[in-house]
């Protein structure tokens, strides 16, 4: 086993025996420190599975594209002049300069600027510079831009996979699309935009990252600075993420596995359920008494509604490998190598086409364009910080072991329906256990990568 | 009645003064509104190196008794956007300010320990006039070096300040910080900017 890969467009063979690697209540550090594991998850997980590359508000109308990445992969997410959406790959066919080297905006063509070759927004070549030097027929599809060949939206998530061999993406998602739901039907019209975000990366593996997405273990010391900020004017107070205060595992809330690498940590029973609950534990922000009162003054006993539209919603739910839905973000990661992560926090803004909040919609989104900002400044940099510190840890490298065995072995810990999905209390790992199961199946996988061409 | 404390209450972060933050922040560098009165020059630039050496000494009492209660602390995820229908890298009126400050106190924010030292350079610093005779802004290019848990790394861009009693003793109404690389994916973007 030689960890290279075939040039036939098959993954080649693991380049461990990941099964001396991955167990019931451990995982090895080389998984997170090994260039040649990181290369192989490049193809076997960020090839071969449904990946995350941006969503639909980013590119409302024909002709826009955003850039991306599917893991390194460098893509342009477009909507071509026909409407379509397409991931191109952001790479010349001649000889593989970018040809897009904007972040975003509108575009019917993408010129290279090494040697001038053109293509329309659909992939297809346009031209070349003074092609009677060539003896070749530019019809040939192979020098059309390469793009990935499944490309699906999910209710305004796109997503897309190199793997033909792959589910559909409904089935995919599995349970995870029930929560996203729900989380998408809170807002007029079930749907948000895209607006800006904080940008955000960390010297360690992407892995540390989804670990910690559902772990409820974690919080009452990682976000203590946080937590004691949030109540720093009643420090019994219930602000912000209180409920993990006491013993989070006697709370309603819970930790959800639903195959596939998918879970969901729902934290929305802690919170009574009637409007103005959610605004009610929202800490402070800046505006939030002026807007409160205006909101009041305007909409009366419907102020509370939209009160909550501009507070967090307390869900976790995080879409293997790199789509994570927490409060009003959408949060996005990114391997940039076996030690550096971007993670993009986007916020989203609410969208009112039925006046169902009777003109207040730029108060709500002037609100909770602020709650947004909180947690990334005052929660998510200390937990990159730690997640470095994992990464220096484990230099360490004759302590070889990184448990996850929180639950594990103690009787009725967990329920377990009729569709595999686990359900257990919420400062529980087994929803670590159970991703880093999918994550070895994946890895000891063949999956059938491909590229396509617009013909 | 008494005015509310903008130190527990956030009251004036309205629509009407987010409109004229917007305004306020539009189009100000012109050659018609350029100062050069070079005593006030003078007063503002050492005003400037104050406000650096209280960051950099981590007086952040000190430093925050440098602004008007109703004030603003603005790290802009974009250039001139608008920050009622997006994100910013930071946007704290008084009372988050506050918290920042308390946060970093408790010890326990992991991001800042150790803490960070930094030593910050400002330069190129223009004046320019407002309507109002008492309000002027101050453009200043700033370079922070930070150093933290063994590594050295540069923090770059722009400032605009809006400062407030010019003839007697300079207040901060709002700070503005243009980092050159707003629109990136940041590392640890902890320490008061």
């Amino acid at each position: 086993m030689t960890g290279l890969r075939s040039i036939d467009g098959v993954a080649s063979g693991p380049a461990w025996d990941y099964d001396k690697l991955v167990f019931e209540d451990r995982v090895h550090r080389i998984l997170y420190t090994d260039p040649r594991i990181f290369d192989e998850e490049m193809t076997k997980i960020f090839g071969a599975v449904w990946v995350y590359l941006g969503h639909e508000s980013q590119i409302p109308a024909p002709n826009d594209f955003v850039a991306t990445r599917m893991g390194r992969r460098p893509l342009i997410l477009v909507r071509d002049s026909e409407g379509v959406l397409r991931a191109l790959y952001n790479r010349c066919t001649h000889r593989g300069s970018t040809v897009c080297r904007e972040a975003r905006g509108s575009a019917k063509s993408f010129q290279c600027g090494y040697h001038g070759w053109t293509f329309l927004n659909s992939g297809k070549l346009n031209g070349v510079p003074w092609p009677d030097g060539y003896a070749d027929n530019f019809e040939d599809e192979k020098f059309n831009l390469a793009q990935v060949p499944r490309v699906e939206s999910y209710r305004g998530f796109v997503f897309g996979t190199l793997n033909l061999d792959a589910p559909s993406l409904a089935d995919y998602l599995g349970g995870v699309a029930g929560p996203l739901d729900e989380w998408l039907d809170r807002h007029p019209g079930g749907k948000v935009v895209v607006c800006e975000a904080n940008r955000l990366k960390f010297k360690g593996n992407w892995k540390l990252l989804y670990d910690n997405s559902a772990d409820g273990y974690h919080v009452v010391f990682s976000h203590r600075s946080l937590l004691a900020m949030e109540n720093r004017f009643d420090e019994d107070g219930d602000k912000g993420m209180a409920f993990y205060k006491s013993s989070p595992d006697n709370a309603p809330m819970y930790v959800r596995y639903f195959g596939n690498g998918h879970h969901f940590k729902d934290k929305r029973p802690n919170v009574e359920d009637r409007p103005g609950a959610l605004w009610e534990i929202e800490g402070p922000h800046p505006g939030m008494e002026h807007f409160e009162a205006s909101l009041r003054q305007r909409l009366g006993d419907r102020a509370d509604l939209a009160l909550d539209l501009a507070s967090s919603e307390p869900v976790n739910i995080n879409v293997f490998p790199n789509l994570h839905i927490l409060g009003n973000h959408i949060q996005v990661s990114t391997p940039v190598s076996v030690d550096e992560t971007d993670t993009t926090w986007y916020g989203t803004a609410v969208v009112d086409e039925t006046g169902e909040l009777e003109g207040t919609v730029d108060a709500v989104n002037a609100l909770r364009m602020r709650t947004q900002e909180s947690f990334p400044n005052f929660g998510e940099v200390d937990d990159l910080v730690n997640f470095e510190q994992i990464q220096v840890g484990f230099q360490a490298e004759e302590d070889e072991w990184v448990y996850m065995h929180r639950g594990l072995g103690i009787p009725d810990r967990f329920e377990v329906d009729d569709d595999g999905v686990i359900t257990g209390p919420p400062t529980d790992e087994v929803f670590m256990r159970e991703h880093m199961k999918a994550w070895k199946r994946l890895m000891m996988a063949e999956p059938r990568i491909a590229i396509s061409r617009t013909v | 009645m008494d005015a509310p404390d903008p130190s527990t209450g956030s009251y004036y972060v309205s629509d009407d003064f987010y409109a004229a933050l917007v305004e306020d922040f539009s189009g100000w560098q012109t050659p018609d509104r350029a100062i050069t009165d070079a005593a006030l020059r003078e007063s503002c630039a050492q005003f400037l190196a104050e406000e650096a050496r209280l960051l950099d000494s981590d007086r952040l009492d000190d430093w925050l008794a440098l602004f008007v209660p109703e004030c603003i602390y603005w790290v802009p995820g974009t250039r001139d956007g608008d920050p009622r229908r997006e994100i910013a890298i930071a946007f704290d009126d008084r009372r988050r300010l506050e918290d920042r400050i308390f946060r970093l106190r408790t010890g326990e924010a992991w991001s800042q320990r150790p803490r960070s030292r930094t030593t910050r350079m400002v330069s190129n610093i223009e004046l320019f006039s407002t309507p109002d005779p008492e309000i002027a802004m101050v453009r200043s290019n700033f370079l922070t070096v930070e150093f933290r848990d063994g590594e050295t790394r540069i923090w770059s861009g722009w400032n605009g300040h809006r400062l407030r009693d010019m003839t007697t003793r300079w207040k901060i109404l709002v700070k503005q910080v243009n980092l050159i690389d707003y629109d990136q994916n940041l590392r640890n973007p902890s320490i008061v900017l």
